[in-house]
């Protein structure tokens, strides 16, 4: 396996020519090579940005969005958005860290529709709050649920 | 704080039904005001589990579709943030129920990704024979229930005459029918007993006159045609943006599978094909899974061939417990068993995703560590969920009778998408 890159600009130097990089150059914050795997982290305003120029950079198809909770430390939330290109049989990652305080970015579903369900599980799980988001919901727990299950500070075993 | 704030919201029942029908009426045509809502499921014969659906119909048409999910909800993912490394095989049976091994492969590749592990070519010939064995299990399933859905019922007796050989060959190799947690992280959990592979052969060699059996019941049956052609049309296009993986995307014309084109676990050692129809509709889905299974049985009979000797798991004495015999007479395989059970083993920080082609489309496993013996998140993306999602698209001005053959032909587990 590939030595992991962590430097932004090394990263940027290692793959002159991935259409990925070359489309987040302006919007990318961080870049990671870690385990054969690309993740560019972006500022929540550019997340729209960003889907759209890995989308029009050949990466078609969103597989997943999902979160993790980086609690206690801030910034608390990493929304992981990853998307494959069928053309050239790769994945990219798209990071966004988020505020424990102010945990809100905007949906993509106006770029993949498929980021609808994903969406709404992540503000269900985890109570981050996605702006323009068509049907934004509660989509695993009950309706009248009270918290957010996925959280750090939320007990395996419920509250009960 | 309790999550139940008033006994009588727990379940909102007929008012949840009449929200859904408010919502509905809006943004619909002005002949929303003569539709009528009404509820499919949870418990269903036809939504295979727990998937409710809210559907608003204007006589016999589907005007919309929202599919309410949850039902099956055990938390998994929050489940796994509690257990060590290798106590998360078991949950990950208990996924997508029907092809349980294909869970553990995906989990598996992940967490040895971020540990950096060499698994033996016998573990890996094993892992695919096991995989394409349960695409067999899930496909007869699959072909089953989506028979008996449409009306044909002695397709789904069949179909679980054969599934019944293929439990007992699980049932051999890891001591469990359904839930058989056979693959370990670093390679599989035993050595297939004597004989096995011969009864896998036999079942194998069988298995192709078994679909002709299947294709003599269904292909040429006109009440089979005329249910199944041109129902569940879905565009290349949606499929891609609604995120759409497996049969249907193939189905679609989208020439797209990850064991041929991002390979895992030697499947560049294979020769197979990956069939492809551009129809996208129920019937090509049918087609496809069939043309599938005999793909299956070809992987499967390549893989007995070049089985490889050797070892089954890595050689990594600190995250694969010892051989029972080396721990009861070395000590260092001792201490290795005992730090393992009692405190797992740590693994490198880091995130990675992994990616396996299941029965029922694209499978990712998101693992995410601190450096800790537990995993800090696991995430699964199972096709199940989103090709729910394309549910609406696929029924959308179709009969109400259609539905049932689309739910169908998208193949869904309940335990995949609830998680």
């Amino acid at each position: 396996m590939d030595p992991a890159i962590l430097d932004t600009q090394a990263v940027f130097d290692k793959f002159p020519d991935e259409p990925a990089l070359s489309a987040l150059s302006d919007l990318a914050t961080a870049a990671k090579y870690d385990r054969e795997e690309l993740t560019v982290t972006v500022a929540r305003e550019n997340i729209i940005a960003a889907c759209e120029a890995v989308k029009a950079a050949g990466y078609n198809f969103l597989e997943d969005v999902t979160a993790v909770d980086w609690y206690p430390s801030e910034p608390r939330f990493q929304i992981s958005y990853s998307i494959l290109s069928f053309s050239l049989k790769r994945r990219v990652r798209l990071a966004v860290r988020l505020a424990g305080d102010d945990a809100s970015l905007d949906s993509i579903t106006g770029v993949w529709p498929a980021a609808n369900f994903y969406e709404r599980e992540v503000f269900d799980l985890f109570g981050v709050h996605f702006g323009g988001h068509p049907n934004l919901r509660r989509i695993m727990m009950p309706e009248d649920w009270q918290g957010h299950p996925l959280r750090k500070d939320y007990p395996v075993e419920g509250y009960r | 704080m309790s999550p139940i704030a008033a006994p009588d919201q727990i379940n909102p029942g007929i008012e949840d039904v009449i929200a859904d029908a408010e919502r509905h009426k809006h943004g619909s045509d002005p002949i929303a005001d003569q539709t009528m809502v009404i509820n499919m499921g949870p418990q269903h014969p036809s939504t295979h589990g727990v998937l409710r659906l809210v559907l608003e119909i204007d006589g016999e048409t589907v005007v919309s579709l929202a599919p309410d999910i949850g039902y099956l909800h055990t938390g998994i993912e929050k489940t796994c943030e509690a257990k060590f490394y290798q106590q998360v095989v078991p949950l990950t049976d208990r996924i997508d129920y029907l092809s349980p091994m294909t869970n553990n492969t995906a989990y598996a590749l992940a967490v040895e990704k971020l540990l950096d592990l060499e698994i033996p070519a016998k573990a890996q010939w094993l892992r695919v024979l096991f995989n394409e064995l349960m695409r067999l299990n899930s496909h007869l399933v699959w072909l089953g229930t989506h028979a008996m859905d449409i009306g044909a019922l002695t397709v789904f007796l069949y179909c679980f005459r054969e599934r019944e050989q293929l439990l007992r060959i699980f049932e051999a190799v890891s001591g469990q029918r359904m839930m058989t947690s056979y693959i370990r992280i670093g390679g599989v959990s035993l050595e297939p007993p004597m004989g096995l592979f011969d009864q896998i052969r036999a079942f194998l060699l069988d298995f192709p006159s078994k679909i002709h059996e299947y294709e003599t019941l269904l292909t040429g049956n006109p009440i089979w045609i005329n249910r199944l052609k041109g129902v569940g049309y879905i565009s290349p296009e949606d499929a891609i943006a609604l995120g759409v993986t497996g049969p249907p995307l193939r189905a679609a014309g989208i020439d797209f599978d990850v064991r041929r084109d991002m390979p895992y676990s030697s499947y560049e050692k294979f020769q197979f094909n990956v069939p492809v129809s551009t129809e996208s509709d129920v019937w090509a889905r049918y087609v496809l899974r069939m043309q599938e299974m005999r793909e299956s049985v070809r992987i499967c009979l390549q893989a007995l061939d070049g089985m490889p000797e050797g070892r089954i798991v890595a050689d990594a004495p600190k995250i694969i417990l010892p051989d029972r015999e080396q721990m009861k007479t070395q000590m260092e395989s001792l201490i290795h068993h005992f730090k393992i059970v009692t405190e797992g083993f740590a693994v490198p920080a880091g995130e990675v995703t992994s990616s396996v082609e299941a029965a029922h489309g694209m499978m990712n496993y998101y693992v995410v560590s601190d450096g800790t013996a537990k995993p800090y998140r696991v995430h699964m993306r199972n096709a199940d969920y989103a090709n729910l999602q394309a549910l609406e698209t696929m029924c959308k001005g179709r009969l109400l009778a259609d539905v049932v053959a689309v739910i169908g032909s998208i193949d869904i587990v309940l335990g995949a998408i609830d998680r």
